[in-house]
């Protein structure tokens, strides 16, 4: 009898407790983001944005988004009409999770609610799966930094990208590594993923082809803590030069165990892990790194200081990597908006391949696949800890 | 030789952290028969609480000696874990006690994604820095070409001293041996005057304060901290104690130790013995694969007993 009362009262305590929790969940929800309010008049036009929320590249996610936000929230302000119509703009915020799987969720789940378009994915490896989605739907999709070659090449009408491609990026660093380094020999490591695996692979071509010796192929994953086998092994080879195919949660932690094991090679990496953050991750052992942006350094575009201070303003934090992008890309749905007098997915996406446009990341014009025209690698290394523009490849 | 003895010492530094996490779950399997699959995120939050105590100490005063601060926080951080423990336990697996297996397993998931999600809305999105309070830097091992760092070397030590302690606790005291009691019979062990509801928050709470220790140690060891941090050292763990025989304390020691040494040593030579096939990659798969011939040639894994029914 006893027993059977206490136990009855835990359970009213759970539900107490539960409930409690998700009421401070969804508190904390509603401060996080205040555009997502329904809009006081106008018609409601919603734009999609996806990039994983969770999971370990989840700083980067929020940093992608905060620059869509950004975009948005002064379009609204600054007040949009369309076809003689007020339009209010929000936005809808997705979790991919870094997961292909969820990708393709998500991205059904925004073809669902009728979005005008997407910002997004972040990574190439939910980009390309989602794709098929918004194709068949007939919504743009805009990635600020799907940067592995086959997304455009599947012969979609509408796949676009404002980042150079891995099929630029995996060259510029490795011409860096035979010319400039003059390395005779290299190691290279992915982190299973398509956009590491593909980076790699362009990386590999190109060394070999300028006769560096690669002398060990390894491979992680992206949700991996220990790389010290992997590197161990390496060690053995003996390499001037470590390449990683991977993102900055992961390329930190192995650049900082390298120098733990003693490694004197040099690490250089994609735009995956070219982050402010890496300083933090990697420790002292940052100073090894050279790493390539698949797009303009921050400092070098023209509005980039103001970018980076109304950014500071608005979110209390510091550009990651790809937020100028995700800003660039919804001006640029807005600006096809404009340009077709109308609000209808189809009618945006029949004038998108015509866009010309002066953005914060340079000037925007698509060829014929969705890539960028203008494509732009920057090469970095570390002083000090802050990311410092080595060098600017124009394509 | 040089890279197989650098190999090895890898491993048991990895298989430290996993055998100290693992006695986490094989103690609770042992006394309760279910798998505390928020235990990785206790070991989560242990590495956060103690970023943020670090955190303090550190603006307050620099002059501490690193060991010294990290010998203030650990105990706090272990105490927050014992005390989080105790409240999964109470919350999310004492109202299902008689409710079908399946129930506290789903909670228990629940729970784990519960305390990410709220470790992130705390602690934020980003990958925060550890500061580094052992020494780093790589000590060469004589003339064998292989290095170990200072950390390493504490890390090791203190889970093989932790170890011992808490054998020492279950084989030889009072409480050791109400535990044991529990685990073998829960009824018959309340006829026989042990509380089960308090030895089985005491085992919570122990297990809590070794995920907690563990947080800290790779927090340490690695120099960063996440939310999502905890994940795939407690699926690590969880198979090193299946590996060893679930339930069983040594077995957790053996099977984290063994898993720790399976990977370091898969990663670095797969690719040789399979002739290039098989690349480093492959270094989970081999370590699953391990686990499953082990599970198809021993059900209850490398120590477990055979357990008879329960009445």
């Amino acid at each position: 009898m006893m027993n059977s009362h206490a136990s009855k009262m835990s359970f009213v305590k759970t539900a107490i407790a539960l409930s409690v929790t998700t009421l401070l969940l969804a508190a904390c929800g509603k401060g996080g983001d205040k555009t997502a309010a329904a809009p006081a008049d106008g018609i409601e036009v919603k734009i999609g944005h996806v990039a994983p929320l969770t999971g370990p590249i989840a700083h980067l996610g929020k940093d992608n988004e905060n620059g869509a936000r950004l975009a948005l929230e002064e379009i609204n302000k600054a007040g949009l009409t369309i076809d003689g119509k007020k339009v209010v703009l929000t936005l809808v915020p997705e979790d991919d999770a870094e997961d292909p799987k969820t990708a393709t969720q998500v991205a059904q789940k925004l073809v669902d609610a009728k979005v005008v378009g997407v910002v997004g994915h972040l990574n190439s490896g939910t980009s390309i799966p989602a794709s098929k989605i918004y194709s068949d739907a007939g919504i743009t999709q805009i990635s600020p930094s799907a940067t592995n070659p086959d997304y455009t090449k599947q012969g979609f009408k509408t796949t676009y990208r404002l980042v150079a491609t891995d099929a630029q990026q995996g060259p510029a660093l490795g011409d860096y590594v035979a010319k400039t380094l003059k390395a005779k020999t290299v190691a290279i490591v992915d982190d299973s993923s398509q956009y590491g695996k593909g980076l790699a692979d362009e990386f590999e071509k190109t060394v070999k082809a300028a006769g560096v010796k690669v002398v060990a192929r390894e491979a992680s994953n992206n949700k991996a803590t220990d790389f010290k086998a992997i590197l161990t092994k390496i060690k053995g080879s003996k390499p001037d030069v470590i390449m990683y195919g991977g993102m900055d949660a992961t390329g930190g932690p192995l650049t900082k165990q390298a120098a733990e094991l003693g490694i004197k090679a040099k690490i250089v990496g994609g735009d995956g892990m070219c982050t402010e953050k890496l300083a933090e991750l990697a420790g002292d052992a940052v100073v090894n790194v050279t790493c390539s942006e698949a797009g303009k350094a921050l400092s070098k575009m023209a509005q980039g200081p103001d970018f980076q201070k109304r950014y500071k303003e608005r979110f209390n934090s510091d550009v990651q990597i790809y937020a100028p992008f995700t800003y660039d890309a919804v001006y640029v749905l807005v600006d096809a908006m404009k340009r077709a007098n109308s609000t209808d997915p189809a009618k945006i996406l029949v004038v998108m391949p015509d866009t010309k446009m002066n953005g914060l990341v340079g000037n925007i014009a698509f060829d014929s696949k969705g890539d960028m025209k203008e494509g732009v690698i920057t090469l970095y290394d570390f002083k000090d800890k802050k990311k410092t523009v080595l060098d600017v490849i124009n394509m | 030789m040089d890279i197989f003895l650098q190999q090895i010492i890898n491993g048991l530094v990895l298989g430290s952290i996993y055998a100290l996490i693992a006695l986490g779950y094989t103690m609770v399997y042992g006394v309760l028969g279910i798998i505390n699959f928020a235990h990785g995120e206790v070991l989560m939050i242990g590495a956060m609480v103690s970023l943020s105590l670090l955190r303090l100490i550190l603006s307050l005063t620099s002059d501490l000696p690193g060991w010294l601060t990290l010998l203030i926080v650990l105990p706090v951080t272990m105490a927050v874990c014992a005390g989080l423990s105790y409240w999964i336990e109470r919350i999310a697996y004492r109202p299902l006690r008689n409710a079908p297996r399946l129930a506290p397993l789903i909670s228990a998931i629940g729970m784990s994604i519960l305390l990410q999600t709220i470790a992130m809305l705390i602690w934020s999105r980003n990958p925060m820095t550890y500061p580094q309070l052992l020494p780093s830097s790589p000590i060469e091992l004589g003339t064998t070409g292989a290095t170990i760092t200072g950390k390493e070397i504490v890390i090791i030590v203190v889970a093989f001293a932790v170890m011992y302690g808490l054998l020492f606790l279950v084989e030889k005291t009072k409480l050791g041996r109400a535990m044991r009691a529990t685990a073998e019979q829960t009824q018959i062990a309340s006829l026989m005057g042990v509380n089960p509801n308090r030895v089985i928050s005491i085992t919570f709470m122990l297990g809590g304060a070794l995920a907690g220790l563990a947080g800290v140690m790779i927090a340490s060891n690695y120099g960063n901290v996440h939310f999502y941090m905890g994940f795939i050292p407690g699926l690590k763990a969880f198979t090193a104690a299946v590996l060893g025989g679930i339930g069983n304390l040594q077995g957790a020691m053996l099977g984290g130790l063994l898993l720790g040494l399976i990977e370091a040593l898969g990663a670095g030579y797969i690719g040789e013995l399979t002739g290039g096939v098989f690349g480093s990659n492959y270094q989970d798969i081999f370590a699953f694969l391990v686990l499953i011939l082990v599970l198809v040639l021993r059900p209850t894994g490398l120590l477990g007993e055979k357990v008879s029914d329960r009445a």
